[in-house]
C-alpha cells in the first residue's frame, strides 16, 4: 500500500440506493449471525396459529369457511403491523450504540439509513409471511381464489407494512430505550390487533366495541386479504363501510399512515440525529 | 505558526433548550498538527466535536474542516474526515474484517482497494488474528483499534476522535498513543477530546482547555504549565518536633513557604533542580532528619485547578461519564 494518509483516497460514485443497500446487506448478516431475532416473526405467530387453530378453533364459529382458513390472513395482518416494532427496535438500536452517528458522518445520503432499515424490516416480516403461509397451508388454509388475487392479498399485506414502517421510524426516533419500544409495542400495537376480526368475528362483540374494530385498520387489512383469498364470507350489510370495501379501505388506510407518519418520523429523525 | 489551518471552529455556540452546552469557542488547528481539547464532565467537549463533525447543527457559529465550511459543505467535511465517537461504535454482531469492509463500502471506494486497505489497516492494528470473529467478542481496547481502523478506511486527512482511551487499561492506552503518533507522523491532523491531562500532555502540540462551554485557556502543554507557576520543592522531615527549624531554615532558601503538620510535609517555590540541591545540602549541615525531598513540576491537573477553581474530575470510574446532549436534555 502506497498511497499516504493525508490525502483521501478517489471515490467511486454509489447511488443512494446502493448505499441503501449496503445498509441491507449489513443488517441481513445482523439475522444470519442471530437468527433469534426472527422469532417474533416466526416461532411466535406460529404458535399463535396452532394455539387460536387448535385451542380456540373449536368454539368460534365463522361464516363461509373453517376457523383455520379465517385464522390465517389475521395472523398475516397482525404480523405485517408488527413491522413498525420491527423496525423501530432496529432503528432505537442503533442510534444507542451510536451506530447511525457512524453512517451520518460518512459522505453518503442521509436517507440510506432509514431506507436500508426500511428494506431489511420488510424483508424480515415477510420471511415471517413465508413461514405463517407453509404452516397455513399443512394445516388447511387455502388460496382459493386463483393466482393473481392470491398475490395481490400478499401486495396488499406488503404495502400496509410499508405504511407501518414510518410508525415505526417515528416510534423508534422518540424512543430511548429498545426497552422502551418494546414496552410501548406490547402495551399499545398489541391490544390494537386484537381489538378488530384477526382472531374472531366481530358480529358477536357488544355493539359499540364492534364499531371500533371494524374502523380498526388491521380489521380493513384482514378483511382485505380474506376476500382476495376466498377464505370466508364478506361481510354483510350490517358491518361497518370499511369492511364492506376491505381491498380498497387498506389502500386507503396506508395511504392514511403514509400521509401522517411519513412527516412525523422524518421530522422525528432529523431532530434525533441533530443534536 | 503559518501552517495552513486543517480545522477551525469559528465562535460554535449551542443551546439545547436553554441549557448552554457551548458559548462561544474558538480554536485553529494547523495541519499536521495534534491538538488536545480538554476538559471535565459536561464541559462541552463532545459538543464542540459533533459539530465540527457535522453531526450536530451548531446554533451559531460555524466551522471548516480541511477548508471546507461545515454548514455549506457538509459532504465535502466528510469526505476529508474520520471520526471515533466516545463509545465504540463498532458493529457487534459483524467481524472485524466485515466492520471496515462496511464502512469502506459506504463510502464508495474501489472494491479492491477494500481488500487492501483491510489488510493493511488489520495489521496495523494487530486484529489480523481476530480478524474473523464478531466484534463483540472483541476486548474494550481491540473495540477501540477497530473504530480507529474504520475511521481511517478511506484515509481521511482529519481525524477526530472523542476521548479516545477512555476506559482502557494503562497498556491499551499506551498502544493507542503510538498509533495516534504514527498517524500525526504520516500528516495527519488530529484533534482529540480528554479527560485525562496526561494523555493532552503526552500527544497533544496544542491544548485548548474548556470549562462550561468557554475556551478558558490554550496554548502548547508547556505553556499551561508554565501559567500554573514554578516548580516547587517538596521536603518531609522525620519528626514533627522539627517542623519549626525545618521552616526556618527553608525561608532562607525559598521566598513561599508552606506548611503540612499532619503530613509532616513543606513545600517551597524553588527554581527547579539546582534549588532542590542548595535545599539538600542545607539539610544535611543542619542534621534535620528527612525522610523525602522531591521536585514537583506543575501538572496540567494544577493548571486546571488554577484555572477553574476545581479539580477536572478523573474519569476513571465512569468510562462513559461525558453526558451526551440528548440525555443532558430530557
Amino acid at each position: 500500500m502506497t498511497a499516504s494518509y493525508g490525502s483521501p483516497v478517489e471515490l467511486e460514485r454509489r447511488t443512494p440506493l446502493q448505499q441503501s443497500l449496503t445498509v441491507v446487506w449489513r443488517n441481513l448478516i445482523h439475522i444470519r449471525r442471530m437468527p433469534e431475532m426472527l422469532l417474533d416473526v416466526t416461532i411466535q405467530p406460529v404458535m399463535f396459529v396452532l394455539l387460536f387453530a387448535y385451542v380456540f378453533g373449536g368454539s368460534i364459529a365463522v361464516a363461509g369457511s373453517s376457523y383455520r382458513e379465517f385464522l390465517l390472513p389475521g395472523i398475516m395482518a397482525q404480523t405485517m403491523v408488527f413491522s413498525a416494532a420491527v423496525v423501530a427496535m432496529g432503528l432505537t438500536n442503533d442510534l444507542e450504540k451510536g451506530i447511525v452517528d457512524r453512517f451520518k458522518s460518512l459522505p453518503i445520503s442521509r436517507s440510506s439509513v432509514l431506507v436500508g432499515r426500511s428494506i431489511s424490516s420488510l424483508i424480515h416480516s415477510s420471511i415471517g409471511i413465508v413461514v405463517m403461509a407453509v404452516t397455513g397451508l399443512i394445516i388447511g388454509w387455502r388460496i382459493r381464489n386463483g393466482l393473481v388475487d392470491g398475490i395481490l392479498g400478499f401486495v396488499l399485506l406488503l404495502i400496509f407494512g410499508f405504511s407501518m414502517i414510518w410508525l415505526g421510524i417515528w416510534v423508534g426516533s422518540l424512543m430511548r430505550s429498545v426497552e422502551a419500544v418494546q414496552g410501548f409495542m406490547f402495551t399499545v400495537m398489541f391490544p390494537l390487533t386484537f381489538v378488530a376480526n384477526t382472531f374472531a368475528p366481530t358480529d358477536n362483540m357488544p355493539s359499540w366495541l364492534r364499531v371500533v374494530a371494524e374502523w380498526n385498520p388491521v380489521s380493513a387489512l384482514t378483511a382485505g386479504c380474506r376476500q382476495l383469498w376466498g377464505n370466508g364470507a364478506i361481510a354483510d350489510t350490517s358491518a361497518q363501510l370499511p369492511l364492506r370495501h376491505p381491498v380498497v379501505a387498506s389502500l386507503i388506510w396506508s395511504v392514511i399512515f403514509t400521509a401522517v407518519f411519513a412527516p412525523l418520523a422524518l421530522a422525528a429523525f432529523r431532530r434525533r440525529s441533530q443534536d | 505558526m503559518t501552517r495552513e489551518a486543517a480545522v477551525e471552529a469559528l465562535d460554535l455556540v449551542k443551546h439545547f433548550g436553554s441549557t448552554v452546552a457551548v458559548d462561544g469557542v474558538s480554536f485553529t488547528i494547523p495541519k499536521g498538527s495534534v491538538l488536545g481539547l480538554l476538559g471535565p464532565n459536561g464541559a462541552g467537549k463532545t459538543t464542540t466535536l459533533r459539530m465540527l463533525t457535522t453531526l450536530s447543527v451548531p446554533t451559531s457559529g460555524t466551522g471548516r474542516v480541511a477548508g471546507h465550511d461545515i454548514l455549506q459543505a457538509p459532504q465535502a467535511v466528510r469526505r476529508n474526515m474520520g471520526l471515533t465517537g466516545q463509545a465504540a461504535t463498532v458493529d457487534e454482531l459483524l467481524t472485524g474484517r466485515e466492520n471496515i469492509r462496511l464502512i469502506g463500502r459506504l463510502y464508495g471506494l474501489p472494491m479492491t482497494y477494500i481488500r487492501d486497505v483491510t489488510d493493511e489497516l488489520l495489521d496495523r492494528f494487530s486484529l489480523t488474528d481476530a480478524a474473523d470473529r464478531i466484534a463483540k467478542t472483541y476486548s474494550g481496547g481491540m473495540r477501540r483499534r477497530l473504530d480507529l481502523a474504520v475511521s481511517l478506511v478511506a484515509r481521511p486527512p482529519v481525524l477526530f476522535l472523542d476521548e479516545p482511551t477512555t476506559g482502557l487499561d494503562p497498556r491499551s492506552r499506551a498502544e493507542l498513543w503510538e498509533v495516534l503518533r504514527g498517524l500525526v507522523r504520516d500528516g495527519t491532523t488530529l484533534l482529540l477530546t480528554t479527560q485525562y491531562l496526561e494523555e493532552a500532555d503526552q500527544i497533544a502540540d496544542q491544548i485548548v482547555v474548556i470549562d462550561r462551554g468557554r475556551v478558558i485557556a490554550s496554548g502548547t502543554p508547556t505553556e499551561l504549565k508554565d501559567r500554573a507557576g514554578q516548580a516547587s520543592v517538596v521536603l518531609t522531615v522525620s519528626f514533627a518536633a522539627d517542623l519549626p527549624r525545618a521552616e526556618l531554615l527553608l525561608r532562607t532558601c525559598s521566598a513561599e513557604v508552606r506548611v503540612d503538620p499532619a503530613a509532616r510535609r513543606l513545600v517551597a517555590q524553588a527554581d527547579g533542580l539546582e534549588a532542590m540541591t542548595r535545599i539538600g545540602s542545607a539539610f544535611a549541615e543542619s542534621g534535620i532528619a528527612v525522610d523525602d525531598l522531591g521536585l514537583k513540576r506543575p501538572s496540567l491537573d494544577d493548571v486546571f485547578l488554577q484555572l477553574t477553581g476545581h479539580r477536572a474530575e478523573s474519569s476513571e470510574d465512569e468510562p462513559d461519564a461525558d453526558v451526551q446532549p440528548e440525555e443532558a436534555l430530557r
